[in-house]
């Protein structure tokens, strides 16, 4: 597929940005990975792909072999669309590429959540051969089963340039998962991806996101939601692999009136792992609410966990929790909640704990008969456990499946 | 039996009770009294096995076996159960969780949801244990746990403080049921120690023997209802008294 192009003007931002090193995480030099050559052929049958490849994929909660768990699919190799489809009528899931030819009015919505000189990542994306993913519930219609969509990574040491474009449409609904995959164990490779959500008015769109790297990649989402009146957005994020290097903050903008944004992330980092992780919600509206939960545990990585809450209208609420969990001798957790907020009626708050395991309470439960490592283990899995109200059950329990798989490794 | 040996327990290198001897016979509940701060709390989790409550002296041996040197959980595992005063919050793990890791290794039909309604605590199963929950409520879900647990010995810290007049039938009902009130003394295979301060629970336990402790050792033995009736009347201050006057108790 080709480039997307937009306007000349873009063009334009998007080159003087080239250099705009992000407000955190590690610069990286994008003279360090080449752009994928290779043009992968499409793939009318998913299922009949490379068992490995599949294999990868289910890893990050990508089911090929049965389709009838998911109302659409989409799969993208390096900077290439390998395959899409929906099943599910009102449902759209495509390319990118190919909806801009689809649809003409999609360009306004291009680069209109995030903007394009945000830094050297976004205007990357902009000045390389990118696509992603186009997802579009249609006025009213609500998915049953979640679309899924993966960003695999098959060629080492290249950049996959990503921008994916997620609309719900009035009073419709959508449950999206994504997983992300590299097929090297331990090449390096750069993602990044942008990916800008647009939830219409009394529109609901969960987003479960499950990642799935090796040690040595590095990763730059860019991702903003802008969510209108009464709308609701509950976006998951699961990172229980490792990877050398993430930053991401995602921003949802409550722009109408009861709007409703739920951030919960679990991250977990070994020994090699940096992660620069948070979540910021802007409540521009009367009556916007938010809820912003990350979970923490480290056994010997960093992880900065940030969250942000900025309160611009009447009678909004919201709420952050960042707790973290350093197992063994190694590992830093820095949690930086911030609120902001100068209404009258304005209620934000936060709670945020960063520590081991207390003694005191592997010894209670070791009281009642659970030897030592039992103990630690119902800490720890407890320590993961967020209830996400909303998720539908299936999500809910692939969910839990991604963290139970590596709980273990943990341990 | 539970048998305590010249015991001696020391805390974050405070030495707090001394010279400890206690028999326990199987089938017998034990009451313990005296002043805050005599070392109840610490003699409960020196027989526990906690390990901040190092034994500096004596030993404790349980069933005939000598558990001085075993870990919390091999002597829960062994038999032991312990309701606390003042137990953790444990963020995460429900206290279904907690009834579950109780039941392991039962199975004779006991259920979470019947411990539950049995404790009145059926909606706190989903809940973070100990979070948020009231005084009353702390101690009913202790008591469930230990219901789960079905110890051979029991060992209660103060059950019933803060409970309410209703709340404390219930717990003393609890109560009967782990030490086996009902059940003529021979065949009973169960014992308890109970800290206690204001001898409520003594309707609902079977008890004929009481301890008042007092600065880490035991000052007298005798019937617990009598003790009670004497530091009623006249504080624990009298009993400290006819401590000092007499020879310490010993086997
Ligand atoms: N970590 C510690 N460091 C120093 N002293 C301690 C420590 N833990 C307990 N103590 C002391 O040991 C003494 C006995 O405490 P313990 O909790 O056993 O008392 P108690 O008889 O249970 O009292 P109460 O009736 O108030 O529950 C107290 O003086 C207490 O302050
Ligand atoms: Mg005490």
């Amino acid at each position: 597929m080709s480039k997307i192009k937009t306007s000349r003007t873009y063009d334009d931002k998007a080159k003087a940005a080239l250099n705009k090193a992000a407000a955190y995480g590690e610069d990286i030099n994008l003279d360090n990975y080449v752009n994928p050559a290779e043009k992968l052929p499409y793939q009318e049958d998913p299922s009949k792909l490379a068992a490995k490849t599949k294999k990868d994929m289910l890893g990050a909660g990508i089911i090929l072999d049965d389709p009838g768990l998911r109302s659409g699919t989409y799969l993208q190799m390096d900077s290439t669309p390998v395959h899409f489809s929906a099943r599910q009528e009102g449902i759209e899931v495509m390319a990118l590429s190919q909806a801009i030819e689809k649809h003409d009015w999609l360009t306004d919505y291009l680069w209109k959540a995030v903007p394009i000189d945000s830094d050297k990542y976004t205007a990357n994306v902009e000045l390389s051969d990118n696509d992603g993913y186009f997802i579009r519930a249609l006025a009213g219609h609500k998915t049953v089963y979640p679309v899924q969509a993966c960003l695999y990574m098959a060629q080492a040491k290249a950049v996959q340039n990503v921008h994916n474009i997620i609309i719900a449409e009035e009073g419709s609904e959508l449950h999206i998962i994504t997983g992300c995959a590299t097929a090297s164990p331990n090449e390096p490779g750069l993602h990044i991806g942008v990916s800008e959500f647009f939830i219409k008015k009394g529109a609901k769109v969960t987003f479960t996101m499950i990642h799935n790297w090796n040690p040595e990649i590095a990763v730059r989402p860019r991702t903003v939601t802008i969510v209108e009146e009464g709308g609701l957005f509950l976006s998951n994020y699961v990172l229980m692999k490792p990877v050398h290097s993430l930053q991401m903050y995602p921003t949802a903008r409550c722009e109408g009136k009861g709007a409703t944004v739920r951030y919960n992330s679990i991250l977990t980092a070994g020994k090699g792992t940096n992660l620069d992780v948070g979540s910021r919600v802007l409540l521009n509206a009367e009556n916007a609410r938010t809820e912003v939960i990350s979970r923490a545990i480290t056994t010997g990585g960093n992880i900065v966990a940030r969250g942000y809450i900025e309160g611009n209208a009447k009678d909004v609420k919201g709420h952050l929790e960042c707790r973290g969990l350093i197992l063994g001798e190694k590992g830093i957790i820095h949690a930086i909640p911030e609120l902001k907020g100068d209404l009258a009626g304005i209620d934000l708050s936060h709670e945020a704990a960063v520590g081991k395991i207390a003694e005191e309470e592997v010894e209670y439960l070791m009281a009642r008969g659970l030897t030592r490592d039992e103990a630690t283990a119902a800490i720890v899995r407890g320590f993961l456990r967020v209830d996400i109200e909303g998720l539908p059950p299936m999500l809910s329990a692939e969910l839990q499946k991604a963290v139970a798989a590596s709980e273990k490794d943990l341990m | 039996m539970l048998n305590i040996k010249d015991l001696s327990v020391a805390v974050e290198g405070k030495q707090i009770i001394h010279d400890i001897n206690m028999t326990i016979q199987t089938g017998e509940t034990h009451v313990l009294f005296g002043p805050n701060g005599a070392g109840k709390s610490t003699l409960l989790m020196a027989i526990m096995g906690f390990p901040k409550y190092k034994v500096t002296k004596g030993s404790i041996s349980f069933k005939g076996k000598d558990i001085t040197g075993l870990s919390v959980d091999e002597r829960a595992r062994l038999g032991i159960g312990m309701s606390f005063q003042r137990p953790p919050v444990v963020r995460g793990v429900t206290t279904r969780v907690m009834v579950s890791a109780c039941l392991k290794g039962r199975k004779d039909g006991d259920t979470i949801e019947k411990l539950a309604a049995r404790a009145d605590l059926q909606d706190f199963l989903e809940r973070d244990i100990n979070y948020g929950f009231s005084g009353g409520e702390i101690k009913r879900s202790e008591l469930m746990q230990l219901m789960a647990q079905r110890p051979e010995l029991t060992l209660l810290d103060e059950p019933e403080s803060g409970v309410d007049l209703v709340n404390i039938a219930l717990i003393g009902e609890l109560m009967n049921d782990l030490l086996e009130k009902n059940c003529p003394i021979a065949e009973r295979r169960c014992m308890g120690l109970i800290i206690t301060h204001t001898g409520h629970i003594l309707d609902y336990v079977n008890a004929r023997t009481g301890y008042v402790m007092c600065d880490g050792t035991i000052g007298c033995v005798g019937d617990p209802h009598e003790m009670l009736a004497t530091i009623r009347e006249k504080g624990y201050n009298e009993c400290i008294k006819c401590y000092l006057g007499r020879i310490p108790l010993h086997e």
